[in-house]
Formats: structure tokens, sequence, C-alpha cells
């Protein structure tokens, strides 16, 4: 029964790496993922492990080909990951670097809802652990803010999975679609996790505020498990394609202006998820292969460019582009490594980003989005502009910063967990055909033909033309400290702002009332007495010879009255 | 990437030399004529028929990322705050206003 155990190795392998120490902790931590790739290796498409839980019929794990491609790439990227961290001795955040892994295999994995929500509650906490553990100011703050949107993000999860079953539907996850409500909540709780516009700043918040290796695991597992979610849930969902194409536009200009280079890289992150949104939007078998493959691609580009500014800021502890620079010097093998990321990434040819992006540009084509198809175009020569270009330059280039003085090469580790990810970048650059095999639909698309090539080659030669003249003619903005304003202005300047305004304006309401109101007691009080105190009309004593007098009034009119 | 310079001991890098500085730019420009030639010689299979229009992708390429970077400009303008607009006491230490609990676990 290897399907029950697929997460098995990689949730034991957290667990002894937290009990465990040194070599022994370095070799269990390296074997996990490789155990697990081994398990998935032997599951055939089909093969689910189903079970009854009161009375609902439950599938926690189901195996088919887009599961398993997934499957496959978590483990590689937690082997990476592992190989990138084995210099840590921080047990907390390796553990949870484990655990994370395990979740998002989990979370791929699961073949109803339920079990899909519970993967998505870890992945939430244990991801929240690599942000903490930079153990900062900012980084405490990023972490909570993170966590609040993740829950948020698993909350609206259940309720959707709630109504979804209430309507009849049962707990498999399979194609949803945003006929019902129950299917608008799951597909805002994927979104919130895939960033789209305007739910999208919790990625950029956070990610620069982890750890250099917990970056590197965090830009792997949530967004591309929500990427997974939205292919096997709202494949062909024609929203998308806007929802997309919007992703890969509006960050590259953020990423033009970010300083710290982090953030310029989870900028690019969204632009790179956009694309891979339209695919899903687009969904014909050209699409989703195409978006499932660009997922698979860009963990390994993404992870590799994160890597290399980790490696960065293991070493010299900035991250700010206005501050770094010139590195090129003394970290030449990380310099070099950078720029196959960069490459990839921009998909020159050879490189996989090549492979898989242009699946995705001609399937937007052939159906037709034409519009869609010059901002895909934008995107992607705006993102050669700022991932290729700009991250290199400004940290291995440029200007010659201070920390050329005391910089080196990173650990030995760092250094071999990047040359797999580059090696893996050419591998599929240069020879897709394995990475097509591993694809839920068969395809028989070849990405290097002339026309192809040539048209990349010339949008990507030109885009650097640009960047090289605006820079010549002192144009290009500078990188300046700097923060910039986002979606996150609502909850972190205005909704506070309005609250503590309103808290005043309730307060200053409540002390008038609560003057007024002693006022009036005051007033009260004053009239009591008046009447009341010694010298009060009603209190004072009176003289004998007038009670004397009102009785005699009294009888004499009482005598009166009897007579008439 | 380096060679020592014989009388002062100090290292000179490869682009500390402005020869390779020009040598990567003229690089590049003979690219760019190289490309925008072929778009005469290579006949293209294409699917729109804008990507017929001569130097579609160079202009389209040079044109985006202009405006990418000048609208950026601007956006800046609009957008830019100082380094610590959010949280004025960056290095603060956070668990200082609580009676210090980082050294209460210690």
């Amino acid at each position: 029964m290897p399907e029950v155990a697929v997460t098995l190795p990689l949730f034991l392998g957290a667990l002894l790496a937290g009990i465990t120490r040194g070599k022994l902790r370095a070799i269990l931590m390296l074997a996990a993922p490789i155990v697990g790739a081994y398990l998935v290796y032997t599951l055939t498409p089909g093969q689910n492990f189903e079970t009854t839980l009161f009375g609902k019929e439950l599938t926690p794990v189901r195996v088919d080909s887009l599961s398993v491609l997934f499957g496959y790439l978590f483990h590689l990227a937690a082997f990476i990951g592992v190989v990138y961290s084995l210099h840590l001795k921080d047990t907390p955040q390796l553990v949870a670097s484990l655990a994370y892994a395990a979740c998002a295999v989990g979370a791929v994995f699961a073949g109803d809802l339920l079990a899909l929500f519970l993967y998505w509650e870890g992945l939430a906490i244990t991801s929240s652990i690599l942000v903490f553990a930079r153990r900062s100011g900012r980084s405490l703050g990023a972490g909570i803010r993170y966590l609040l949107v993740q829950v948020f993000s698993g909350v609206l999860l259940l309720a959707g999975t709630i109504a979804w079953a209430h309507g009849g539907n049962g707990l498999d996850f399979n194609h949803i679609g945003l006929e019902s409500m129950a299917g608008k909540i799951i597909f805002v709780a994927f979104g919130i996790k895939a960033s789209f516009p305007l739910m999208h700043n919790w990625l950029t918040d956070s990610y620069p505020e982890a750890t250099p290796s917990g970056t590197v695991f965090l830009s792997a597992f949530t967004t591309k498990v929500a990427i997974y979610s939205l292919a096997r849930g709202y494949a062909g969902t024609e929203q998308l394609i806007y929802i997309g194409v919007t992703m890969a536009c509006f960050p590259i200009f953020y990423a033009v202006i970010a300083n710290d280079l982090r953030r310029v890289l989870a900028y690019s992150l969204i632009n790179q998820l956009g694309f891979m949104v339209v695919g899903i939007g687009i969904g014909t078998e050209l699409a989703l292969n195409g978006a499932v493959a660009h997922a698979f691609n860009d963990v390994l580009f993404k992870g590799l460019l994160m890597m290399s500014m980790g490696a960065v800021l293991h070493v010299t502890g900035e991250m700010r582009g206005s501050e770094l620079g010139g590195l090129y010097k003394k970290m030449p093998k990380t310099a070099i490594l950078c720029m196959i990321g960069a490459a990839s990434i921009s998909a020159f040819p050879l490189f996989n980003g090549f492979v898989s992006k242009s699946m995705i540009v001609t399937a937007v084509l052939e159906e037709g989005y034409e519009w869609v198809w010059l901002g895909l175009l934008f995107a992607a020569a705006g993102v050669f502009h700022h991932a290729g270009i700009k991250i290199p330059f400004f940290a291995f280039f440029g200007h010659n910063s201070k920390h050329i003085e005391t910089a080196h090469e990173p650990p030995k580790n760092m250094l071999v967990a990047m040359t797999i990810a580059a090696s893996l970048c050419i591998g599929i650059g240069c020879f897709p055909a394995t990475l097509y095999s591993l694809l839920p639909y068969s395809t028989d698309y070849s990405p290097y033909d002339a026309s192809h090539i040539l048209s990349q080659m010339q949008l990507l030669a030109f885009s650097a033309l640009a960047f090289l003249s605006l820079k010549l003619y002192k144009i290009y903005p500078p990188e300046l400290r700097s923060t910039h304003l986002d979606a996150q202005w609502v909850y972190r300047r205005f909704a506070p702002t309005l609250i503590r305004q309103s808290f005043r304006f309730v307060m200053s309401v409540d002390q008038a009332f609560r003057k007024a109101v002693l006022k009036l007691m005051g007033r009260g009080v004053l009239g009591l007495a008046r009447h009341h105190r010694s010298e009060g009309v009603l209190a004072r004593s009176w003289p004998t010879g007038s009670m004397v007098f009102w009785v005699a009034v009294l009888l004499g009119s009482t005598l009166l009255m009897y007579y008439v | 990437m380096s060679e020592e310079r014989k009388d002062t001991g100090s290292k000179i890098y490869l682009f500390d030399n402005p020869k390779n500085v020009k040598l990567v730019i003229r690089g590049l420009l003979v690219l760019c004529v190289i490309l925008v030639i072929l778009d005469l010689i290579i006949h293209r299979h294409s699917v729109h028929p804008w990507e017929h229009i001569f130097a579609f992708y160079p202009l389209y390429g040079f044109v985006s990322c202009v405006v990418l970077v000048l609208l950026a400009k601007e956006l800046r303008k609009l957008v830019m705050r100082s380094e610590n607009y959010y949280d004025p006491y960056p290095d603060a230490d956070p668990f200082d206003d609580d009676g210090n609990q980082e050294h209460h676990d210690a």
C-alpha cells in the first residue's frame, strides 16, 4: 500500500530532523525526499486510497498523472532545498522545511476536499515558521500577517467545501467551476494562495523577510499547490485568462522599482504565476500542459534565483539593490549560476523557461485571444528586464559596493544546490521531451522551430537594448532605499488609521455624552439641595404661629364646606 | 575573471577594464542587427497577421521595455515612501515592551 504512505518519508524526515543532530541529521534529511520520490515512482495512476469516515466516502490519496508530476516536482524541490540548507543548525527551521514539503505533497495527492483543507492549513502553519525563523522585528510582523492571510484562505476553503458537499456534490476534488456559490468561495480560497491581483501582497510582504533558505522553500510550494488546485478545479474558466494576464503584467512595474532584490523576485514570481493562470484559463490540452510544465520549470529557475540571492544575503547580510553591486569579483560562481537562472526565467532558447512559456503563448494565440497575447509578450519582455537583467546587474555588476571587500563564495552546499538547479534548467531546456512525457496530456509539441527561436531572441535582445539605452542615457530609475505602497496599504495603514480615527470619534462622542449626563446629574443634585438642604424650602423650620394659622384655615374651610 | 596586476599586486577584474564593457555593448548591438536581418531571411510560419509586420518582435520588445520603465518611474512618484514607512522602528526588539520576553525565555 505505497499510496497511503506517500507523505510519510517527508513527515518522518521532519520528525527525525528534530531529534537528531550533525551528520546523521544531514543524511536523514537528504534521504527523506529521495525515498519519497521513489515511492511516487512506484505509484500507478488510479491507485487510490479510499476510506469511509462518519458515513462519508473519502479519498485521502488519489494518484493520476497530474498529482504524480507535482509529486516528483515537490520531492525534487525539497531535495534541492535540503542541500541548500545543510549548513544550518537551526532545528525549528529544518523541521518546518520538511514538514512544509510534506504538506505540499499531501495536498497534490489529496483526492477529496477535506484532505486538501487539512494539508492547506498545514502548509500555512509550517511555512510561517520559515518567516519567523529570521528572528527580526520585521519578520515577526510579516510572519503574523502571512499566517493571518493563509489561515483566512483555509477558512474560506473549509466554508466552500461544506457548502459544496451540502449542495450534493460530495467531497471528491474534481472540476468545481464557478457556477455555484460554493465554487466561487473555493475559487477565492485558491486565489489567495495563487496571489490573484489585490490578494497578492502577502507574498511580496513575507517572502523577502524569510530566512535565506526559507524563501527557497516558500517560493517552491505554496503558490504551486494553488496552481495545481486551480488546474484541477477550474481548468477552462475564462475569468482566469484575464486574472492571469493582469498578474503577468502589473507586478513587473513594481519589480522595476523595488529595492529589496528578493522582493523583485517575489513580484516576478507573481508574474510567472500569471502565465500559468492564463494557461489554466485557456484550458486546452496544450495550454494546460504549458501551465503545468511552467509550474515545474518555475520551481527550478525561481528556486535558483532565490538561492543565489539567498547566498548574497548569507554572505553580506544585505539584500537592498541600492547597497549591493560588483560582487562578481568575489562571488563569480554564484554570479554565473544566478545568470543561468536569469536566462531560464527570461525564456532564452536552450533554457527551461522557453520550452514551457512558449506552449502557453502559442495556446493563447491559437484560441484567438490576441490582446491577452500582446499582454503576455509585454510580460515576457518585462520579466527579462527586471529578473533577467536587473537582478544579476544590481547584485553582481553595477557600481562597486562596500561589500566587495568582505564578500566570498557561499558555503559549498549552497553552491551544490544551485548547481543542481542550474543543470536541470539547462537539461530540461535542451531535452524537453522528458518533461513533456510527464505532462497530463500526451503532446507532440516542439518548441524548437526557427520562427519561435527567432521571435523570442528578437524580443529578448531588444529588451536588453532598451535596458542598455535607458541606463546609458541615465533614464533608468536608480535603486533607492524606499518602500512602495501596494495593496497591503489597505490593511497596514488605511484600516488601522480608520479604526483609530473611528475609535477617536466614538471616544469623543462618549466623552461628550458622559459630560452632559454628569452636568444633568449635577443640576438635579443642586435642585434637590435647593429644596431639601437645611435652608431649603421643604426643609426649613416653620414658626409655630403660622402652623396654628394654617390649621385654623383648614378647619375653617372644612366647616364652611360642611355647611354648603 | 581576474588577473594579477604586476605593479601594485591588486587585482583588476573583467569589467574594471572599460574595453570589456564596450565589447559587451558592441556584441549586443551586433546581435540586434543580425536578428533584424534574419527577420527578412527566415520565413516565419505564424498564427497571427501581426507577426508578419517587419521587425514586429524587436519593436515590441524595445518599446514595451521603455514604456515599462517610464511608467514605473511615474508609479514611483505615486507610491514611493520612506524605507521605514510601515514600521518606524525596524530594529526594535519586538518583545521589549512586554517585559523582554526573549531573555525571559532563555
